[in-house]
């Protein structure tokens, strides 16, 4: 990890303010994920973006925008809330569609269901209106990286 | 005809607004291949300290690939919604790198479609992650053909 990598980093951990982190990924600038509330876990918000359509007809996100912005939560969730490592590497990555992604905003949140030395299992949902109506559900594992 | 099929999936790929934020381009289509390309691109870097391309612009990639060999299999055209999509990603993709996407069309079937592809650096023909999607046909009554 770069020193202006770890120096973000810090920063965002002393003061649990993790926009600037988010700021530093291109990807997630590229979709638009935001940091939309940080409870006992962060919510990621992916805000309506016409850029971000996949079918033009209805219209609907793209699907692999839907993927990208639920994988990109799910290590940025890895990295808020686990101690000490870096950006963690993705190993494969698994999406079930549910519903059409409409064009409004999108909320992300994710369960970090176990923690190994060097991998962990994230499941991740995506929801619009209600979270109980997601239209996404993920599962994905990362390669834990130390700084 | 794959000249015809290439033309019908570019049509296809190039009114998708997000595949077009990617300049993603349609290299090869017939009734059962699509190869498309993605070119390496700041935007897309998931990882700031080393230029490593986020997986998420891979599975937009394959997503896409496996999207319109599912459209392009049928004779007229048939878009079909994902219905799930899994990607394993075998190693990191080489910062620069421009990225083809090989998709084709396993099985189809009365009411799905069943694809796979993978991902290859273009310069040196590595695989850097495979992918499996299946596809739901829209606008058919169950039973029908």
């Amino acid at each position: 990890m770069t020193e202006a990598m770890r120096k973000i980093l810090q920063h965002c951990r002393d003061n649990g303010d993790f926009d600037a982190v988010i700021d530093a990924v291109p990807y997630a600038g590229l979709l638009g994920i935001k940091l939309h509330a940080m409870d006992l876990q962060p919510t990621f918000i992916l805000p309506a973006n016409k850029d971000n359509i996949g079918n033009p007809m209805l219209p609907a996100i793209h699907g692999g925008v839907i993927a990208g912005c639920m994988e990109t939560s799910a290590a940025l969730h890895l990295l808020m809330t686990m101690e000490s490592i870096a950006l963690p590497k993705i190993i494969d990555f698994s999406i079930d569609y549910l519903r059409a992604g409409r064009l409004q905003d999108t909320f992300v949140s994710c369960q970090v269901w176990r923690q190994g030395s060097r991998v962990a299992n994230v499941a991740i949902n995506a929801w619009q209106t209600d979270p109980g109506e997601p239209i996404a559900t993920a599962r994905a594992h990362f390669l834990l990286v130390q700084e | 005809m794959s000249d015809q099929l290439t033309q019908r999936a570019t049509r296809f790929v190039s009114v998708l607004p997000h595949c077009r934020v990617l300049n993603m381009t349609v290299e090869y289509a017939d009734g059962e291949k699509v190869i498309l390309k993605l070119p390496y691109s700041e935007a897309i870097i998931g990882n700031p300290d080393n230029g490593i391309v986020a997986g998420g612009s891979l599975t937009t990639l394959m997503d896409t690939a496996c999207g319109t060999a599912a459209f392009n299999c049928f004779e007229d055209g048939e878009v079909c919604p994902t219905l799930d999509l899994r990607m394993d990603y075998h190693r990191a993709a080489k910062p620069g790198e421009n990225l083809i996407g090989e998709a084709r069309v396993v099985k189809r079937a009365n009411s799905l479609v069943f694809t796979q592809g993978e991902v290859r650096q273009e310069s040196d023909n590595v695989v850097v992650a495979t992918c499996t999607a299946n596809f739901m046909r829209i606008g058919l009554r169950l039973g029908s053909k």
